[in-house]
C-alpha cells in the first residue's frame, strides 16, 4: 500500500507572531495510507481537527510540506488548491454543516457547481448517492426537518458527490447513539471496500477500538504520541 | 458644457478607473517585490487573496475604460452640432486644445487595458499564476496612463464652450495643411493602396502563422502595429474618398456619422480587436516559448497565443476586405483605364 | 467554455435561491436601486425626447430668418427691402411673414396672430391652436373679441381647431387673413414682421447669411442650425443638472448598497465557511456574489427603465417635466415620441450599475475569503 497523503515536519501556528499565538501542530511527519481507514486520535485540544483539516487541504500549514499523490500541496495558489480538494477530498463535518433552507438533494449537489458539469448530470449521481444510502423518498425535503442520522447520511452522500478517492470525517459519531454510530461505521466500511480512504478524528473509544479501522495515530498536545 | 449625460458618464468612468488603478497601485508594487507562490506564508497567502480582489475590480474598470472611448469618440460626434464649425468629431475635439491629446492618451489606455484583461484571463487559468509579477509591473505603468487619460479629458471637457468657434476636418485632413493629416491627405491614392494593402496583408500571414504554432507573439505584435498604423494611414488617403466619393474629403472621423451608415465603426472595431490582440500577444510571447518553466502554463500561454492571433488575423482580414469591397463599390473612380 | 457556461448557469441557480430565502432584505434595496434608475432614466428619456421633438419641428423651418433692426431693437421689413435682396444664388424662396403677440390680460396669456400669405382663412374668419381653445373655451363657430392696442374690438369667428397633435407648434397660435391681421395691428400691407429664406444647399447658409447682411444692413440674421444648437446645448444642460443634482442620490444609494453588502447576517457567513468548505474556492464565492449584485441590478435597471417609460411616454414626466421644459401660461399638450438610445442607454448602466458593483465588491471579497477551516474549527 502506497502513501497516498504524506506529511513532512508539518508545523501549524495560530496568530503566528501575536501576543496570542497558539502552536496547534508541531513537527508532523505522518503518511496516510491508501485505501485504508486511519483515525486521529487524542483528547479535547491535542490538534486533531487541525491535523484533518491540514490532511484534507483546507488550510495551509506554516512550516513543512504536504504531499498528495507524490504532488507538493501546500504552496498550491487557492484557485486550484480548492481544485483538487474538491477532486480529491469529501468532508463530513461534526456538526453535519447542510445548507438549512435548500433541499437534501441541493446540498449534496453544492460541492459539484464550481465543477462546471451539467445541472441534470449532478442531480442524477446525487439523487443515485441518496438512493444507496436509503434517503432517496427525502430528496427534496429540507434539510432542517431530518433527523440527526438522516442529516448524517445525507452529509455522506455531499462528502461522495464529487467520486473523491479521499472521505475525512470530523468526530462522526459525536452527535450519533450506539445504532446509528454503528450504522455508520458499517457505511465507513463499506467505502474502504470501494477502495476509498478514509480519515477520521475522535476520541470515542467505539470509533478508536473499531476491528474496521486500520490505522490510529495518537496525537498529544499537538505532536505525534507513541 | 459639462452638465451633459455623457461627458459626466465619461469623466465618472474615467475618474473612477484612474482612481481604482490608483489604489490597486500598493498591491501591485507589493506583488511586484514580494510575490513569491513557494513560500507558504502569511504575507503570501494574504498577497493571493488581495489579487483576486484586485483582479476582479480591475477587470471590471478596464473593460469599463475600453467602452469608454467608443462613448467618447461617438459623443464628440453627436456633440458638433452644438459648435459653430464643428461638422464631424474633428470639429468637436478641436474647440480647445486638449481634445486630440485625451483622444490619444484614451487610445493609449484602451490598448493597455487590453493587454492587461489578456494577461489576467490567462494568469487565471494557469496553476503558477506566472503572469502575476508582470501583471503587476503593467498595471504600474497603466496608473500615470489612467490618470493622464482623466487629467486630460477633464482639462478637454471643463474647455468647451459653445461660443468659440472650431474648425473641421476640412482644414485638417486637406493636402494644403501642414502636420500629419495633411501628409497623408497628399498622399497619391494608388500609392497608399498598395502600401495599405500590403502591410494588412502581411500582418494577416503572420496572425496566420503564430495562429497555427502558438508562438511568435512579438513578431505578431510588430505586424499588428505595422498593420494599425497603415490602416489608419489608408483610411485617411483613400478609403474615405471612396466612402464619401468626394476626391477631396479625407476625414476619418465623418465615417462615423449616420450619413454614412456608421461605416466607420465597421472598420475601426475590427482593427483595434485585431491590433490589441497583436500587442497582447507580445505580453504573453516570453510564456509561450518552449524555455519558459511551468510545461503546462507555457501551454496555456500558447493556447491564449493561438486565440489572440486568430483574432488578429479575423480583424485584419475583414478590414482589409472591408477596404477591397468599399473601392469596388464606390461610385467615385478614381482610376480609368481608357 | 461549455464548462465556463455550465458553472455560471449554476452560481445562478445557487444565486436565485439565496435571494429567495433572503429576499427581504434584498427588497428594500432593490426598490432605492428601481427608484434611483427611474429618476436618471425619465430625465434622458424626457430631454431626448424633447430634443426630438425639437428637431423633427425645426427641421420644416426656414434654414434663414432674417429680421430688421433699428436701434438695436426689432423693426419691420418692408416689401422694398425684400426686393433689395433681388435674387441671391442658392434661395429658393424669400416670404415675407406677417405674425405678432397679443397679451390676453383677462387670462394672463400671451397668443401669436399670424396671417400666412397663402391658405389663409376668408375675412372675419380665423383658426386657432389647442392651447388658446382649452383657454377660452372655444369650438368651432364660436367667436372671439379682441381688443386691439389702439382700442378697437375686433370679433372673429372660430373656423378651424387645430389638431392637439400639433399643440407643441400651434398652442397659441390664431391664424387669420392678412387684412385682418393689418386692421388688427394698424400696419399698412407692405410691411413684413421678418423674412424666411429657403437656401438650397444647408452648407452655403453663413455665406448666404453675410450676402444678405451686406445688401440690407441693420438685419438680424437667425440661423435654424443656431436655433438647434441653443435647443440641443439648453435641453443638454438641463439634463446634465439634473443628473448631477441626481449624483447625490447616487451616492447615498451606494452608500447603502455598501453597508448592505458589509453587514452579512450570521446565516449568511456560516453559509460561505460551508461552501468554501466543501470545495468552493475563493472566485466561486466571489462569482456568487458578484451575479447576486448583477441580478438585482438587472431587476432594478428593468423596472426603474420600464417605470421611467411609463412615466414619460404616458404620463407626460409628470414628476420632472416643470424643471425641464420651462415656463409658459399656455403649455402645449405634449405627446412624445418614445424612443430610445443606445448612448442613453450605455449612460444609464454607467451611472447606475458601476456604482453599485464597485460599492459591493469589497464586502463581497471580504465574505468571499472566509477561511474554510473556520467551519471545522467551528469559528464560523
Amino acid at each position: 500500500m502506497s502513501a497516498l497523503i504524506e506529511l513532512s515536519g508539518v508545523t501549524k501556528v495560530f496568530h503566528e507572531g501575536r501576543h496570542n499565538a497558539l502552536v496547534a501542530l508541531e513537527g508532523i511527519d505522518l503518511a496516510i495510507e491508501e485505501g485504508r481507514i486511519t483515525v486521529l486520535k487524542g483528547p479535547s485540544g491535542s490538534g486533531k481537527t487541525t491535523l484533518l483539516t491540514i490532511l484534507g487541504c483546507l488550510a495551509r500549514p506554516t512550516a513543512g510540506r504536504v504531499r498528495v499523490a507524490g504532488e507538493v500541496v501546500s504552496n498550491l495558489p487557492e484557485t486550484f488548491l480548492a481544485d483538487m480538494r474538491r477532486r480529491t477530498f469529501g468532508v463530513v463535518f461534526q456538526q453535519f454543516h447542510l445548507v438549512t433552507g435548500l433541499s437534501a438533494l441541493t446540498n449534496v449537489m453544492l460541492p459539484a457547481y464550481p465543477t462546471g458539469r451539467r445541472h441534470g448530470e449532478i442531480a442524477r449521481r446525487a439523487g443515485a448517492l441518496l438512493h444507496q444510502l436509503g434517503l432517496a423518498r427525502l430528496a427534496q425535503a429540507r434539510v432542517e426537518w431530518l433527523s440527526g442520522g438522516e442529516q448524517q447520511r445525507v452529509a455522506i452522500a455531499r462528502a461522495l458527490i464529487n467520486d473523491p478517492p479521499v472521505i475525512l470525517a470530523d468526530e462522526p459519531t459525536a452527535n450519533l447513539d450506539s445504532a446509528l454510530s454503528a450504522e455508520f461505521l458499517g457505511i465507513l466500511g463499506g467505502l474502504r471496500d470501494e477502495g476509498r480512504t478514509v480519515i477520521l478524528s475522535s476520541h470515542d473509544p467505539r470509533v478508536c477500538d473499531a476491528p474496521l479501522v486500520d490505522h490510529v495515530v495518537r496525537l498529544l498536545d499537538g505532536k505525534l504520541a507513541a | 458644457m459639462i452638465f451633459q449625460k455623457s461627458i459626466l458618464a465619461l469623466l465618472f468612468a474615467s475618474g473612477v478607473g484612474a482612481v481604482g488603478a490608483l489604489a490597486a497601485g500598493p498591491h501591485a508594487l507589493a506583488v511586484w517585490r514580494h510575490w513569491d507562490l513557494e513560500s507558504g506564508s502569511a504575507r503570501q497567502l494574504r498577497l493571493e487573496r488581495r489579487s483576486t480582489l484586485v483582479s476582479t475590480g480591475m477587470a471590471l474598470l478596464l473593460t469599463m475604460q475600453s467602452v469608454a472611448l467608443l462613448l467618447f469618440v461617438f459623443n464628440a460626434d453627436r456633440m458638433a452640432s452644438q459648435f459653430v464649425g464643428a461638422m464631424c468629431a474633428v470639429g468637436t475635439l478641436r474647440v480647445d486644445g486638449f481634445g486630440f491629446p485625451a483622444l490619444l492618451a484614451q487610445i493609449a489606455a484602451f490598448f493597455g487595458s487590453a493587454v492587461w484583461l489578456t494577461m489576467n484571463a490567462v494568469d487565471g487559468r494557469c496553476r503558477d499564476l506566472p503572469l502575476t509579477r508582470a501583471k503587476s509591473t503593467l498595471l504600474l505603468a497603466l496608473i500615470p496612463v489612467l490618470l493622464l487619460a482623466f487629467g486630460l479629458e477633464l482639462a478637454y471637457f471643463l474647455g468647451l464652450e459653445a461660443n468659440v468657434i472650431t474648425s473641421c476636418c476640412g482644414s485638417l485632413f486637406t493636402s494644403r495643411a501642414p502636420g500629419l493629416g495633411g501628409d497623408l491627405a497628399a498622399w497619391p491614392p494608388g500609392q497608399a493602396m498598395a502600401a495599405t494593402f500590403l502591410v494588412l496583408g502581411g500582418a494577416a500571414v503572420v496572425a496566420a502563422r503564430v495562429a497555427r504554432r502558438g508562438q511568435g507573439g512579438l513578431a505578431l505584435g510588430i505586424a499588428g502595429l505595422l498593420a494599425f498604423a497603415a490602416s489608419l494611414a489608408g483610411i485617411v488617403a483613400f478609403v474615405s474618398l471612396y466612402v464619401y466619393e468626394d476626391p477631396h474629403h479625407h476625414c476619418p472621423f465623418c465615417l462615423l456619422k449616420p450619413e454614412y451608415g456608421y461605416r466607420g465603426y465597421a472598420f475601426y472595431v475590427p482593427l483595434f480587436a485585431a491590433t490589441s490582440a497583436s500587442i497582447a500577444a507580445v505580453a504573453l510571447a516570453p510564456f509561450a516559448s518552449a524555455r519558459a518553466r511551468g510545461q503546462t502554463s507555457a501551454e496555456r500561454a500558447r493556447a491564449a497565443t493561438r486565440v489572440l492571433a486568430g483574432v488578429a488575423l479575423a480583424g485584419f482580414v475583414l478590414v482589409l476586405v472591408l477596404m477591397v469591397s468599399q473601392v469596388a463599390s464606390s461610385g467615385l473612380k478614381l482610376f480609368t483605364h481608357d | 467554455m461549455r464548462r465556463w457556461i455550465s458553472r455560471q448557469a449554476l452560481l445562478i441557480d445557487y444565486t436565485l435561491s439565496a435571494l429567495a430565502r433572503r429576499g427581504g432584505r434584498s427588497l428594500g434595496l432593490l426598490v432605492v436601486y428601481a427608484g434611483v434608475v427611474f429618476l436618471l432614466a425619465s430625465t434622458m428619456l424626457f430631454t431626448n425626447a424633447l430634443r426630438s421633438e425639437a428637431r423633427a419641428i425645426l427641421a420644416h423651418s426656414p434654414e434663414v430668418l432674417l429680421q430688421k433692426l433699428k436701434a438695436g431693437r426689432h423693426s419691420y421689413l418692408t416689401q422694398a427691402d425684400l426686393d433689395r435682396l433681388g435674387r441671391l444664388r442658392g434661395v429658393s424662396r424669400i416670404e415675407g411673414r406677417k405674425w405678432g403677440y397679443f397679451f390676453d390680460p383677462v387670462f394672463g396669456a400671451t397668443y401669436t396672430l399670424m396671417a400666412p400669405a397663402s391658405n389663409s382663412p376668408g375675412r372675419g374668419k380665423i383658426h386657432v391652436g389647442d392651447g388658446v381653445a382649452r383657454t377660452r373655451g372655444l369650438s368651432t363657430g364660436d367667436t372671439l373679441a379682441l381688443r386691439s392696442a389702439a382700442g378697437g374690438l375686433h370679433v372673429f369667428t372660430v373656423e378651424r381647431l387645430f389638431s392637439p397633435e400639433s399643440s407643441l407648434v400651434a398652442a397659441d397660435l390664431i391664424v387669420m387673413h392678412p387684412a385682418d391681421w393689418g386692421a388688427f395691428f394698424e400696419l399698412p400691407d407692405d410691411v413684413f414682421t421678418d423674412a424666411a429664406l429657403s437656401v438650397v444647399n444647408p452648407l452655403e447658409v453663413r455665406s448666404i447669411a453675410r450676402k444678405v447682411g451686406d445688401r440690407i444692413p441693420e438685419t438680424r440674421v437667425i440661423l435654424r442650425e443656431e436655433i438647434l444648437r441653443t435647443y440641443d446645448a439648453l435641453f443638454d444642460w438641463r439634463e446634465g443638472l439634473l443628473l448631477a443634482l441626481a449624483s447625490m442620490a447616487v451616492a447615498a444609494f451606494a452608500i447603502l448598497a455598501w453597508n448592505q453588502a458589509s453587514g452579512l447576517s450570521v446565516d449568511e457567513r456560516r453559509e460561505i465557511g460551508i461552501l468554501k468548505a466543501i470545495g468552493w474556492d475563493t472566485r466561486d464565492v466571489l462569482t456568487m456574489k458578484l451575479w447576486e449584485g448583477t441580478l438585482i441590478s438587472g431587476a432594478a435597471f428593468f423596472l426603474g427603465f420600464l417605470g421611467a417609460f411609463v412615466h414619460v411616454f404616458h404620463f407626460e414626466a409628470a414628476l420632472i417635466a416643470p424643471a425641464l421644459k420651462g415656463w409658459s401660461v399656455l403649455y402645449p399638450r405634449l405627446v412624445l415620441t418614445p424612443s430610445v438610445d443606445a448612448v442613453s442607454f450605455l449612460t444609464l448602466g454607467l451611472l447606475t450599475v458601476l456604482p453599485f458593483t464597485l460599492a459591493t465588491l469589497v464586502p463581497a471579497w471580504r465574505a468571499a475569503i472566509t477561511d474554510p477551516d473556520e467551519v471545522m474549527r467551528g469559528t464560523t
